[in-house]
């Protein structure tokens, strides 16, 4: 088991965000979470990878407690992120948004008289990551130039320059059309293999890429866990279906 | 290579400045000098990291005041120990400063850093045995490289030897900014700037970064504050006054802070433009608060920013 959370629960205020959520991820496992919006999808990516604190409940990463040590340490110990939301540097180029990643990686944020430019294990480490998101040719544009799918494919590029053990995508799909969703799908699964992630968590809406990519789904409804099971199970599962998926769209019924 | 050879022909002209051009105006190229170092070490907060200081004439006011209390009350003379000990003394009092600070950002930093400009002006100008209040304190003639220099005529001093010494002083302490811009340090700086969040979730410590980049513009700011008196040969708490920390903001705006010696440009600008508006007007702030609305208005790239609309904008191949 590499990650595994018990009895999460969070609070907005009086708002019940998360009532209690467990979960467990194990080695070589894709999970996507899955719900309606508001059922808690990203306060629980939030809460695992540190950027917010559980009200109560608790999170393990490769049996150590990383309750609220914060996501830089999670980082350190082979937790990687991307955002629903594009998170990207703007005035960064792409190369220089990659280096940024493996600097952390190899710890060389603190050498403040080496050339950066002279940093061949650094610039090769980017390189490497653009080349394998297809970002190589577009190494010298400014993220901010970037169309709205690249900067996407950036976020996630850099979090897999971290070369992380397990990684969360918030998202990686949303804001992107749907011709393109399958091919960045393939390469998100290219890419886990070449720097051998040993874990994905995947929060996405479209159904078609759940259903194509997880080995299990977690289904969430108002905080809590409706459903934890294989693909083929969770479209057996009427409840789930009816709560969760059929609302969302007509496309995927229920087999 | 074009900014190479402009470089070249800058650093020329400023060493022949001496040789050709009047005392007066030579005496003036020394608080440029002194204030390109000091603007050096703000930009790396300022562009680099994206933290608006208002409160960095406390530095200043560290090294200027190092500086006199060494040559009155001990009988360190040497400009080198001055400058050293001045060094020492900023990246304390930024340390201690800092660590309070960088927790905040935006306008919740700059005015946490004007609180602490304002604490230790009132220092200065309080603790009279120390500092000699607001008459301020007198700084010797220092010697430099360990010559005595104390024979020379007094403009002869300052437009010769020590001319000559606070521009190999800008010119080591541009080297070592640079090298600190173009280095991992810097691109990660950058990224904290930009977006902290996405920064914090690539592994990096933000506030552990920011505390770095303060203390090092703390440094700069000391060793150009030293830099200061000995043209006047005498420091007092205007120096660090928060009017003062304003002027070195607006200098660095006036240049550009986007470009790595824009707020060096601005400091020349602002130090020659306010010598010829004071001379004409005496409300020269006037003067200078309508061109700080022009340049934030029309120009936010500063000076700097409308040299590099004349021509393409060259993407940095780091």
């Amino acid at each position: 088991m590499i990650l595994e959370a018990r009895e999460l629960t969070k609070f907005y205020g009086d708002f019940c965000a998360l009532a209690g959520v467990s979960l467990a991820v194990d080695e070589g496992e894709c999970v996507s979470i899955i719900g309606p919006n508001g059922a808690g999808k990203s306060t629980l990516i939030n809460v695992l990878t540190g950027a917010l604190r559980p009200t109560s409940g608790s999170v393990r990463f490769k049996e150590r407690d990383v309750h609220g040590i914060g996501p830089v340490a999670l980082v350190r110990l082979g937790m990687a992120r991307s955002f629903q939301l594009v998170h990207i540097f703007p005035d960064l180029t792409v190369l220089e948004t990659l280096q940024a990643a493996v600097i952390s990686r190899l710890g060389r944020g603190t050498r403040l008289f080496a050339a950066l430019a002279n940093d061949r294990a650094v610039r090769e480490g980017a390189l490497e990551v653009a080349e394998l998101f297809g970002l190589a040719d577009k190494r010298y544009t400014l993220a901010r130039h970037l169309p709205q799918g690249d900067k996407k494919l950036l976020d996630v590029a850099s979090a897999f320059a971290l070369r992380p053990e397990i990684i969360l995508l918030d998202e990686p799909t949303s804001g992107i059309s749907t011709a393109d969703k399958a091919s960045i799908m393939e390469t998100l699964v290219t890419a886990s293999r070449r720097i051998g992630l040993r874990a994905i968590i995947l929060v996405e809406h479209d159904m078609d890429i759940v259903f194509g990519y997880s080995d299990r789904i977690i289904a969430l409804h108002q905080g809590k866990v409706l459903a934890d099971a294989p693909p083929a199970r969770i479209k057996a599962d009427r409840q789930v279906v009816d709560t969760v998926i059929g609302r969302r769209r007509g496309d995927v019924a229920p087999c | 290579m074009r900014g190479r050879a402009v470089l070249a022909l800058v650093a020329l002209a400023v060493l022949l400045v001496p040789l050709v051009a009047p005392a007066y105006h030579v005496l003036l190229m020394l608080p440029f000098m002194a204030y390109a170092v000091v603007l050096l070490g703000l930009n790396l907060l300022f562009g680099s990291a994206g933290l608006v200081s208002f409160g960095h004439a406390l530095f200043i006011g560290v090294g200027a005041y190092t500086g006199a209390v060494l040559t009155t009350h001990t009988p360190v003379r040497s400009l080198e120990v001055i400058l050293l000990a001045a060094a020492l003394l900023g990246v304390v009092a930024a340390a201690l400063v800092g660590a309070l600070c960088v927790r905040y950002v935006k306008i919740y930093f700059g005015m946490l850093t004007l609180a602490f400009g304002m604490v230790f002006y009132t220092f200065l100008l309080k603790f009279y045995r120390l500092t000699g209040g607001d008459e301020g304190m007198r700084v010797l003639r220092p010697s430099l490289l360990g010559q005595s220099l104390d024979a020379m005529p007094k403009t002869e001093y300052l437009a010769g030897p020590y001319y000559y010494y606070s521009f190999a002083v800008l010119v080591v302490a541009a080297c070592v900014m640079w090298r600190i811009v173009h280095s991992p340090f810097g691109l990660c700086l950058r990224t904290i700037r930009d977006n902290p969040a996405k920064a914090e979730a690539l592994g990096l410590g933000v506030t552990r970064y920011r505390w770095y980049a303060f203390v090092i513009s703390g440094a700069y700011a000391a060793v150009g504050g030293a830099l200061l008196g000995p043209p006047t040969g005498n420091v007092d708490p205007t120096l660090a006054y928060w009017t003062q920390s304003g002027n070195i903001v607006f200098m660095t705006l006036l240049g550009g802070f986007a470009s790595f010696f824009g707020p060096v440009l601005g400091a020349f600008v602002f130090i020659f433009l306010q010598d010829t508006v004071m001379s004409v007007v005496t409300y020269w702030r006037l003067i200078f608060g309508a061109i700080l609305a022009v340049i934030v208005i029309f120009a936010p790239g500063g000076l700097m920013g409308l040299f590099a609309r004349a021509r393409p904008a060259e993407v940095s191949r780091a």
